[in-house]
C-alpha cells in the first residue's frame, strides 16, 4: 500500500467518523440536562430507604449491587489473568536481585525516598481504611480504599526492598484475602436468597441516623470487602510484576 | 441533592464563575492528552501520564462528581503509572 492510497483511506474513514459524531453530538440532550426518570427518583428515595448519604455508594452496592458484583470479578478475573501469564515459564529462573556486571548488590534506595515512603505509608493505610469504611457516608468507596491500600504496600517496596514487600504481604495471605473479598462479596448477596429476598437485596437493619458510618446496613459490608478484593487483587498484581522485573531472568548461568 | 444543598449553603458559586472553570479545565486536559500522546521517550511518557490523570480527577471533580475523582486519582494518577513503570523496567533488562 501507498502512502497516498493510506492517507485516502484514511481521509474517507476520518470524515466518516466525524460525520457520524457530529450527528450523534447533535441528538443529545442539553448540557447538564439529564432526561431519564431514574436520577430524581433515586435521589428522592436513597437517603430515606438506606441511611446511606453516599448516594453514589447505595447505587453502587445496593440499587445496582449486581453490577458491581460483575466488576468485581472483573478484576479478580484480571489479577487471576497475571498471575497465570507471568508464571515463571521453562528456561526461566528465579535470581536474588544482583547486579547485571558483577555479584554486587543493587545500589541502595536513596535515604530521601526511603524517607518519604516510610512517612506516608501510615498516612496512606489509615486514609485507605477511611475510604473503604466511609463508602456510606461519602463518594469514596471499597474500590478507591482499595486501590490506595494496595499503594501502601508499593511505598514499603520503595522504603525498603522486594523482600519487605513480601514480608508484608504474603502470596498465600494476599490470594485468601483477595477471595474472601470477591467471595464476601457474592456471599452478602446469596445470604439475601437465603432469607427469600432477591439477591443482593439490603436485609441488614440500615439504621436511624443517616450518614453515620454504622448506617446503611448492607452497602458499609459490601463497601469492606470490595476492599479487601480490590486491595489485595493490586497488591498481586504489582507483586507478579516486581518478581518478573527484579528476580526473573531468563535462562542460562 | 447536592444541586439543591448547594442551594442552601454559602458555597454556592456563580454559574458563570463555574463555566469558567470548566471550560478552562477541560483545555488543560485537552492539551495534557496531546502532550501524552507527543512525548516520544517512554518514561517521561508515564510520568507526564501520571499528571494527565491528575488533571483528568481535578476535571471530574469541577463537574461534581467525586467519587470518579477517588478513582481517577487512585487508578489513573498512582496504579497505572507504577504498573507501566515495572513493565519499562522488566523491558529494558531484557534490551540489555
Amino acid at each position: 500500500m501507498t502512502p497516498g492510497q493510506r492517507r485516502r483511506i484514511f481521509l474517507a474513514a476520518g470524515t466518516g467518523f466525524i460525520a457520524f459524531f457530529l450527528w450523534g453530538l447533535s441528538g443529545l440532550p442539553g448540557f447538564g440536562n439529564y432526561p431519564g426518570p431514574y436520577g430524581p427518583a433515586i435521589l428522592r428515595v436513597a437517603v430515606a430507604q438506606t441511611q446511606a448519604t453516599g448516594v453514589v455508594s447505595a447505587i453502587n452496592f445496593d440499587y445496582r449491587g449486581f453490577d458491581t458484583v460483575g466488576e468485581e470479578f472483573i478484576l479478580f478475573a484480571a489479577a487471576a489473568g497475571v498471575s497465570v501469564v507471568l508464571r515463571r515459564l521453562r528456561g526461566e529462573r528465579e535470581r536474588p536481585a544482583l547486579d547485571e556486571a558483577a555479584d554486587r548488590d543493587v545500589p541502595p534506595t536513596s535515604d530521601a525516598v526511603r524517607m518519604v515512603a516510610l512517612l506516608f505509608a501510615g498516612p496512606v493505610v489509615l486514609a485507605g481504611w477511611w475510604l473503604v469504611s466511609h463508602a456510606q457516608t461519602s463518594p469514596s468507596g471499597g474500590f478507591q480504599g482499595g486501590v490506595v491500600l494496595a499503594t501502601a504496600f508499593v511505598l514499603i517496596y520503595l522504603a525498603g526492598e522486594f523482600l519487605a514487600f513480601r514480608r508484608f504481604s504474603p502470596v498465600t495471605l494476599t490470594d485468601v484475602v483477595e477471595a474472601v473479598g470477591a467471595g464476601g462479596f457474592a456471599a452478602v448477596g446469596l445470604s439475601a436468597v437465603l432469607m427469600g429476598l432477591p439477591y443482593l437485596t439490603n436485609f441488614l437493619p440500615p439504621g436511624q441516623v443517616p450518614g453515620a458510618v454504622s448506617s446503611s446496613g448492607t452497602i458499609a459490608l459490601i463497601s469492606f470487602f470490595v476492599g479487601l478484593e480490590v486491595a489485595a487483587a493490586f497488591i498481586l498484581i504489582i507483586g507478579e510484576l516486581l518478581e518478573q522485573t527484579l528476580l526473573i531472568r531468563r535462562g542460562g548461568s | 441533592m447536592s444541586v439543591l444543598a448547594a442551594a442552601h449553603t454559602p458555597y454556592t458559586v456563580p454559574v458563570a464563575m463555574m463555566d469558567a472553570l470548566q471550560i478552562t479545565i477541560l483545555v488543560l486536559v485537552a492539551a495534557g492528552a496531546t502532550a501524552v500522546v507527543l512525548i516520544r521517550e517512554p518514561v517521561r511518557q508515564v510520568l507526564a501520564l501520571s499528571a494527565y490523570g491528575v488533571l483528568l480527577a481535578v476535571l471530574f471533580l469541577a463537574f461534581q462528581a467525586p467519587d470518579v475523582t477517588l478513582s481517577e486519582l487512585t487508578v489513573g494518577a498512582v496504579i497505572l503509572p507504577v504498573i507501566l513503570l515495572l513493565t519499562l523496567a522488566k523491558v529494558r533488562k531484557r534490551e540489555e
